[in-house]
C-alpha cells in the first residue's frame, strides 16, 4: 500500500469519491494540502473570501447534483464558513468542507489562529468531524461524503489538525462505511402506501404539493406521471420550481407567502394534499391552522421529524420520494378529475399573476424577468440573491426543468447569490447561467466579482437596481407608515465596479435600450452585468402578511 | 408530564454535547441528564428525564435518531423500570440532635457517611419522591450542602432491547 502524507490522502480520497472540483482559500493550518494540490490535477477555484468559497461550493452542488467541496484555514477561515454551512443546512444541500486546525498538541491553548469550529459548526452541520490522528483521516472522509449525500442531504465539517495533514501513513480507502446510528429509510412503508393510493383515487380535489426533496431525489419523471394519471394539479416550493413544467395546464406554481394566488386558493379547497418532500414551511403555510383545512394530508418525506412536525397528518410515509412514488404509481387510478380540472382553470384564468406596466421608459422589474425568459427560451439556470428580486424571479419566470432556479430558502441569506452562481456555472458549464441580484444583496459578495473575472466564468449578472433594501422597505410601507428606517442603501456605480474587475458592464434606465442590453449581455464571450434601473418603490405581490391564513392574501 | 429516555450513545467525542445542544437549540426542556459508561466501552447510556406532551416527546425522539452516533431510543413506561436517584445531604447538627437525623436515615435506608463536630454527611439512593421526603425530613436541621445526580432508570425483567 503506498505512504502518502496526509494532504495526498485527502486528495486520493476526494477522488474515490468522485470529486473533480474543490473550492478554497489557503492559510497556515492547510499549507500541506494546498501543497498536495499543486501536484495534483485536482481543479481547484480560489474565491475571494471564505464565505464565497463555500457559497460557490453550495451552487455547485445545487446545479449538478453532486457533493460540493470546500476547504479553508482554521480561525477566521473557519469562522467565515459558518454562514454558508448553516445555509446548506437549512437547505438540505449535500456539502463536504475541510477546515485547518491548529496542531492537536495546540489544540485547547488559544494557539494563533485557533477557533473551536466543531464547536461553532455544531448546530448549523448535518454532522461534523475532528481528525486528530492521520489514521482515522480517509475513514473520516469516506463517512462524512456519505452521511453529506444519502438520507436528507447536508453539510458535513472536517476539521483537520496541522499535524494530520503533515503526517504519513498507509493510504486505504475503506470500502464500506460503518455507522451504526445512520440508517436512513428509503422504501416506504407499503400499507401506507396503499393507503395513500386509496386516499387519492377517493379524492374529488387532490393536490400535489411537492418541494425540494423531490428535487434532491430526482423524481421528476414520478411527479409527471403523477400528475397526469389521475389529472392531479401541483403546486411547488421555492425550493421545487420547475419539477414539473410551469406552462403546464396543471401548473399552479409557487404556493406560499409570495405564491400565485390560484396555488393559495386551491389549497383553501382541496381535498386531499399531497406534501412530496416538502416541510410546511410558514413561509408556505401561513397561519397553520388555515392552511389545507379541508384536505387530509399524505406526507412524504426521507426525514422522520419533518413528519408531523408542524401539521398532523392523516397518512405519514418515510422514505426516499422517488422510490415511493414509483411504488404508489401503480396503484394510482387513471383519472379525469373533471369538476376539479375545471376549476383549476377557472382560477388561473380569474387570478392570474400580474404587474401593471404602461408605454413609458419605466422598466418594471417583472418586465425583466418575462424578457429573460423570452430572451432564453426559457431555458437559462437562474440564480438569485434575496428579496424582492427574488421573488419576482420566482414568479414571473416559467421554470421547466429542476435545478433551474437556485436561491437561498431557507436562511434567505444575501450574498449567497453571486458565488452561488459561480458554483453554478462550474458545475453544469454548458448552461446559460443568470444571476438575478438587488442592489444590496450583491454588495454582500461583490469580491466575488474578482473570481468569476479570474476563471472567465460567463454568469450574466442582472442587477435589480431599486436602491432600497427593497423587501424590507416592503414590509415598511405596509406595516409601518412608510417609516423608512434604514432601507435606503446608496450603491456604487456598479458600472465602474465592473470595470475596475476588468468585467463587462452596463447600466440601462429607459426600457427602449433593454433588449438590445440583455442580447448584448448574454452574447458576451464571458461574465458580464447589468445594471438595471427599477422603480424604487415596486411592491411583490401578491403577499400574505407574515402569520396571516392563505386566504387573506394582498393584491395581485 | 415527565418522560425517561434511555439513550444509548457512541462514546465519541462531543456526544454530551451535541445532545444537549440539540435540547437547547430546539427549546426541548430538559430536566435531568445522566451518561455513563455501559458493559460495552464504546457504548454509554444516557438517562434523560424531559418534559412536554407526546408531540413534544415524539419530535425530541426523531430529533434525537438525527445525530449520527446516537443508536438507540427507549422510553421507559414508568410502571415497569426501576428508577433511581442519588443524593449526598450534609445536615447541620448539634450533638444532641444526631442520634434522631440517624433515625431519620435509618427510615429512609440511607447511610451516613461522614460525621463532623457540627455536621453529617447522608447518602441515598432511591426514587425522586423517596429522596424528596428525606430532603424535606432533613430541613428542619438546615441543609450545609445538597448534591443530587437526576433520574437512572432501566426496565424491569427484560434486558432492553
Ligand atoms: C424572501 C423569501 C420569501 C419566501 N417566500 C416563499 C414563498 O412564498 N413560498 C415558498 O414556497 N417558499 C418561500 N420561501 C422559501 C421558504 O423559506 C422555504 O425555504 C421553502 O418554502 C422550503 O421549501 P420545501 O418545503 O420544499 O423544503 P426544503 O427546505 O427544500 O426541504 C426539503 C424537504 O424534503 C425532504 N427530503 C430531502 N431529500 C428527500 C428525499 N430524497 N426523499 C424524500 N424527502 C426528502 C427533507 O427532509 C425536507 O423535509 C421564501 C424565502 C425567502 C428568502
Ligand atoms: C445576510 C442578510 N442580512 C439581512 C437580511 C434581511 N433582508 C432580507 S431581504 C433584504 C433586502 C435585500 O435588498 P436587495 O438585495 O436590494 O433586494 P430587493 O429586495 O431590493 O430586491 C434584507 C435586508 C437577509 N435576508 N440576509
Ligand atoms: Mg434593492
Amino acid at each position: 500500500m503506498p505512504k502518502l502524507n496526509g494532504g495526498e490522502i485527502i486528495i486520493e480520497s476526494l477522488k474515490k469519491e468522485n470529486v473533480d472540483v474543490v473550492f478554497g482559500y489557503p492559510g497556515g493550518a492547510v499549507i500541506n494540502l494546498y501543497d498536495a494540490l499543486y501536484n495534483s490535477n485536482m481543479k481547484h477555484y480560489l474565491g475571494r473570501h471564505e464565505q464565497g468559497v463555500i457559497h460557490a461550493a453550495d451552487g455547485y452542488a445545487r446545479s449538478s447534483g453532486k457533493v460540493g467541496v470546500c476547504i479553508a484555514t482554521s480561525g477566521p477561515g473557519g469562522t467565515n464558513l459558518v454562514t454558508g454551512l448553516a445555509n446548506a443546512q437549512m437547505d438540505s444541500i449535500p456539502l463536504v468542507a475541510f477546515t485547518g486546525q491548529v496542531s492537536s498538541s495546540l489544540i485547547g491553548k488559544d494557539a494563533f489562529q485557533e477557533a473551536d469550529i466543531t464547536g461553532i459548526s455544531l448546530p448549523v452541520t448535518k454532522h461534523n468531524f475532528l481528525v486528530t490522528d492521520i489514521k482515522d483521516l480517509a475513514r473520516t472522509i469516506k463517512e462524512a461524503f456519505y452521511i453529506a449525500r444519502t438520507g436528507r442531504p447536508g453539510p458535513v465539517l472536517i476539521d483537520l489538525a496541522k499535524d494530520v495533514t503533515q503526517a504519513v501513513a498507509e493510504f486505504d480507502y475503506p470500502e464500506r462505511v460503518n455507522l451504526p446510528g445512520y440508517k436512513p429509510t428509503f422504501e416506504g412503508h407499503k400499507l401506507q402506501i396503499n393507503k395513500a393510493a386509496k386516499a387519492i383515487n377517493d379524492a374529488k380535489k387532490p393536490l400535489l404539493y411537492v418541494g425540494g426533496g423531490a428535487v434532491i431525489s430526482g423524481a421528476q419523471a414520478e411527479i409527471r406521471q403523477m400528475v397526469e394519471k389521475a389529472k392531479i394539479p401541483i403546486t411547488t416550493t421555492l425550493m421545487a420550481l420547475g419539477i414539473y413544467p410551469e406552462d403546464q395546464d396543471l401548473a399552479l406554481e409557487m404556493l406560499g407567502m409570495h405564491g400565485t394566488q390560484y396555488a393559495n386558493k386551491a389549497t383553501l379547497e382541496t381535498d386531499l394534499l399531497i406534501a412530496v418532500g416538502a416541510r410546511f414551511d410558514d413561509r408556505v403555510t401561513g397561519k397553520l391552522e388555515e392552511f389545507a383545512s379541508q384536505a387530509d394530508i399524505i406526507q412524504i418525506d426521507i426525514d422522520p421529524a419533518e413528519i408531523g412536525k408542524n401539521l398532523d397528518v392523516e397518512v405519514p410515509i418515510v422514505g426516499d420520494v422517488k422510490r415511493v412514488l414509483k411504488e404508489l404509481l401503480p396503484y394510482i387510478e387513471e383519472k379525469e378529475n373533471g369538476a376539479w380540472q375545471q376549476r383549476i382553470k377557472e382560477l388561473k384564468e380569474k387570478y392570474p399573476l400580474k404587474y401593471e406596466d404602461d408605454d413609458s421608459e419605466t422598466i418594471k422589474p417583472q418586465y425583466i424577468m418575462e424578457e429573460i425568459d423570452k430572451y432564453t427560451k426559457g431555458d437559462a439556470t437562474i440564480v438569485t440573491e434575496v428579496g424582492q428580486h427574488q421573488m419576482w424571479a420566482a414568479q414571473f419566470h416559467k421554470y421547466k426543468k429542476p435545478r433551474q432556479f437556485i436561491t437561498s430558502g431557507g436562511l434567505g441569506t444575501m450574498g449567497y447569490g453571486l458565488p452561488a452562481a459561480i458554483g453554478a456555472q462550474i458545475g453544469q458549464p454548458e448552461e446559460k447561467v443568470v444571476l438575478i441580484a438587488g442592489d444590496g444583496s450583491i454588495q454582500m459578495n461583490i469580491q466575488e466579482l474578482g473570481t468569476a473575472q479570474a476563471y472567465n466564468i460567463p454568469i450574466k449578472i442582472i442587477i435589480f437596481n431599486n436602491k432600497y433594501l427593497g423587501m424590507v422597505r416592503q414590509w415598511q410601507e405596509f406595516f409601518f407608515d412608510k417609516r423608512y428606517s434604514s432601507t435606503k442603501i446608496p450603491a456604487p456605480d456598479f458600472v465602474k465596479m465592473g470595470d475596475a474587475y476588468g468585467i463587462w458592464s452596463k447600466s440601462v434606465d429607459k426600457k427602449s435600450e433593454l433588449d438590445a442590453a440583455l442580447k448584448e449581455a448574454m452574447e458576451h464571450d464571458g461574465p458580464a452585468i447589468l445594471d438595471l434601473h427599477i422603480p424604487e418603490e415596486e411592491n411583490v405581490y401578491p403577499m400574505v402578511p407574515a402569520g396571516a391564513g392563505l386566504k387573506d392574501m394582498i393584491g395581485g | 408530564m415527565t418522560h425517561i429516555l434511555s439513550v444509548s450513545v457512541l462514546n465519541k467525542p462531543g456526544v454530551l454535547t451535541r445532545i444537549a445542544g440539540l435540547f437547547s437549540r430546539r427549546n426541548f426542556n430538559i430536566e435531568s441528564l445522566n451518561v455513563g459508561k455501559t458493559e460495552n466501552p464504546e457504548i454509554s447510556r444516557m438517562t434523560i428525564v424531559v418534559n412536554g406532551d407526546e408531540k413534544v416527546l415524539e419530535q425530541v425522539t426523531k430529533q434525537l435518531h438525527k445525530l449520527i452516533n446516537v443508536l438507540k431510543i427507549t422510553e421507559l413506561d414508568k410502571n415497569s423500570i426501576v428508577e433511581r436517584d442519588l443524593i449526598l445531604i450534609r445536615v447541620k447538627c448539634t450533638r444532641k440532635q444526631r442520634s434522631e437525623i440517624i433515625q431519620i436515615a435509618d427510615t429512609f435506608r440511607a447511610q451516613i457517611v461522614d460525621v463532623a463536630p457540627d455536621s453529617l454527611m447522608i447518602e441515598a439512593t432511591g426514587t425522586e419522591d423517596k429522596l424528596e421526603a428525606l430532603t424535606e425530613l432533613l430541613r428542619d436541621f438546615g441543609i450545609a450542602e445538597f448534591v443530587r445526580t437526576g433520574t437512572v432508570a432501566l426496565s424491569r425483567g427484560q434486558a432492553a432491547k
